[in-house]
């Protein structure tokens, strides 16, 4: 059943077909998938999805492209899972952690890459192609493998050593670019009028690629028995993945799989990189581009190409957005990781830390269930924790060693 | 000054399909201004009613972004490269 209408400008309106465009002609405005929701409505069920894949797959029917024959790795349905100890930490009685560390790759990055290269390969490209702080990196090069298509990422060249490994491995090409992620991501825009013939995965089949993160939302409600939450706290660089997510609760609404509810969504950013934030703060529209400096690697986006969407969702949900330092990043990283065995990268660390900072401040309210998403496995930015966290002790392998070193009533064992 | 434009895929049927175009200005805001004389059409996709620059159009002086300089004021050198990019790419 063809669901998808076709492309629409979402500043001024304008239609364009369903091909591989990001930007209106006219205005230069994003353009975004437009779908005839009566249709949808009619043929799907939560039965029908409760029996689909458990992936991304599952909720074919709210995605841009044609499912039968997706380009994937397993992307999605990843746990969402109840953070009582994390909660009694923070204050916050009904806190869970949507822990998309458990993608293929390692990161939420999976979601949007599985549905843009689908999509790419249903138009015909034969390369897949992106600008990326490391985490879509990652997953270009798998899922082009996985696909059989070739691949060409550029990134910039001081990103995190396991992102680079992570990327190359697949065989396709990774090129280091001598510039912030916002002069990447510049070349790539530029790149696109030069190379029609490779798929952008964030920039010409951009409107695609973005409806992936709305299967965070899907995920979320279905796994909370098919009710929304109160309040989501989503990372935010591009500010894209805050857009979709706030969406795609309201298209579980409007398609009837949910009762409609007020979900606020509120934003994270690093202090070193927090144009979103910065503009909340300030209750101004206005997003001013920033030089970022964090560790917070895979949120340095200084130039957020959907920041004034994001504000708009967040203000418009009665959310709120903080900002965090690089220090409360690692506690936050550890906080989690303590608390509920998960292990997050810096961004999650953002995640983890401005949730604890909007509990603290009142903005969420003990009671409300509350999902923080933790997007990325802390094995790709291991060098946050390095002065941070190492072994207890090192010893010789023998039981005298370990009896000098632990005396029979050492407090620090358990 | 001459100064080279790059004219990304969007607005080059208004340039007969030229990727790069030339004219002669002072500022940013002026060389941009001047496409509208050799372009007829291309001054409102870049400009809106107030003759600012549209919120998804930015605009690089030798691949740095003008809001990082004087805006549409920064003054261009002979021979300067201006990029017109669509805002809309990445994360």
């Amino acid at each position: 059943m063809k669901t998808v209408v076709g492309l629409r400008c979402r500043e001024c309106g304008r239609t364009f077909p369903e091909e591989a465009l990001h930007v209106c002609e006219f205005c230069f405005g994003p353009l975004e998938v437009d779908y005839d929701y009566d249709a949808i409505a009619s043929t799907i069920s939560r039965d029908a999805i409760e029996q689909g894949p458990r992936s991304i797959w599952r909720y074919a029917p709210l995605l841009p492209v044609d499912g039968r024959d997706p380009v994937s790795l397993g992307a999605g349905f990843t746990p969402l899972v109840r953070a009582e100890r994390l909660g009694a930490e923070l204050g916050l009685k009904d806190l869970w952690i949507k822990d998309d560390t458990a993608n293929p790759t390692g990161s939420f990055k999976d979601r949007v890459v599985s549905v843009a290269l689908t999509k790419a390969r249903q138009l015909g490209f034969k390369v897949a192609a992106c600008a990326s702080t490391g985490n879509l990196a990652n997953s270009v090069a798998a899922h082009a493998a996985r696909a059989g298509m070739a691949s060409v990422v550029l990134i910039p060249s001081n990103l995190e050593k396991a992102k680079i490994t992570m990327t190359a491995v697949f065989g396709g090409q990774v090129i280091a670019v001598d510039g912030t992620y916002d002069d990447v991501n510049r070349l790539c825009a530029e790149l696109t009028s030069e190379r029609a013939e490779w798929a952008f995965v964030n920039v010409n089949v951009r409107a695609y690629y973005a409806e992936g993160s709305k299967t965070l939302a899907f995920e979320i409600a279905e796994q909370l028995g098919w009710h929304a939450p109160d309040h989501v706290v989503v990372p935010v660089a591009s500010g894209s993945q805050l857009t979709k997510v706030a969406k795609g609760f309201k298209e579980l609404a409007a398609v009837g799989l949910i009762d409609p509810h007020e979900v606020r969504i509120s934003g994270a950013q690093a202090e070193g990189c927090a144009p979103v934030a910065t503009a909340f703060a300030r209750g101004i529209d206005a997003i001013e581009p920033v030089k970022p400096n964090t560790i917070a690697k895979s949120l340095a986006i200084g130039n957020p190409a959907d920041g004034h969407y994001a504000l708009d969702a967040i203000n418009g949900s009665g959310g709120s957005c903080g900002a965090v330092s690089d220090a409360e990043i690692v506690e936050g990283i550890q906080l989690l990781a303590r608390c509920e065995g998960i292990f997050a990268e810096t961004a999650g660390g953002v995640t983890i830390a401005t949730l604890a900072q909007l509990a603290q401040r009142g903005v969420i309210d003990p009671s409300e269930r509350t999902v923080a998403i933790v997007s990325g496995h802390g094995l790709k930015t291991v060098e946050s924790l390095a002065e941070t966290v190492t072994q207890t002790q090192t010893i010789s392998p023998s039981l005298e060693a370990f009896l000098d070193a632990f005396g029979p009533d050492d407090p620090s064992l358990p | 000054m001459s100064v080279v434009i790059r004219i990304p895929t969007q607005l080059r049927q208004l340039t007969g399909g030229e990727g790069e175009v030339s004219v002669e200005a002072a500022t940013v805001g002026n060389a941009l201004k001047a496409l509208e004389g050799s372009y007829p059409g291309l001054g409102e996709r870049l400009f809106d009613e107030s003759s600012s620059l549209r919120r998804f159009v930015n605009v690089f002086l030798s691949d740095e972004d003008i809001r990082f300089l004087d805006g549409l004021a920064t003054p261009v050198a002979d021979g300067a490269v201006i990029s017109i990019v669509p805002a809309v790419a990445g994360g």
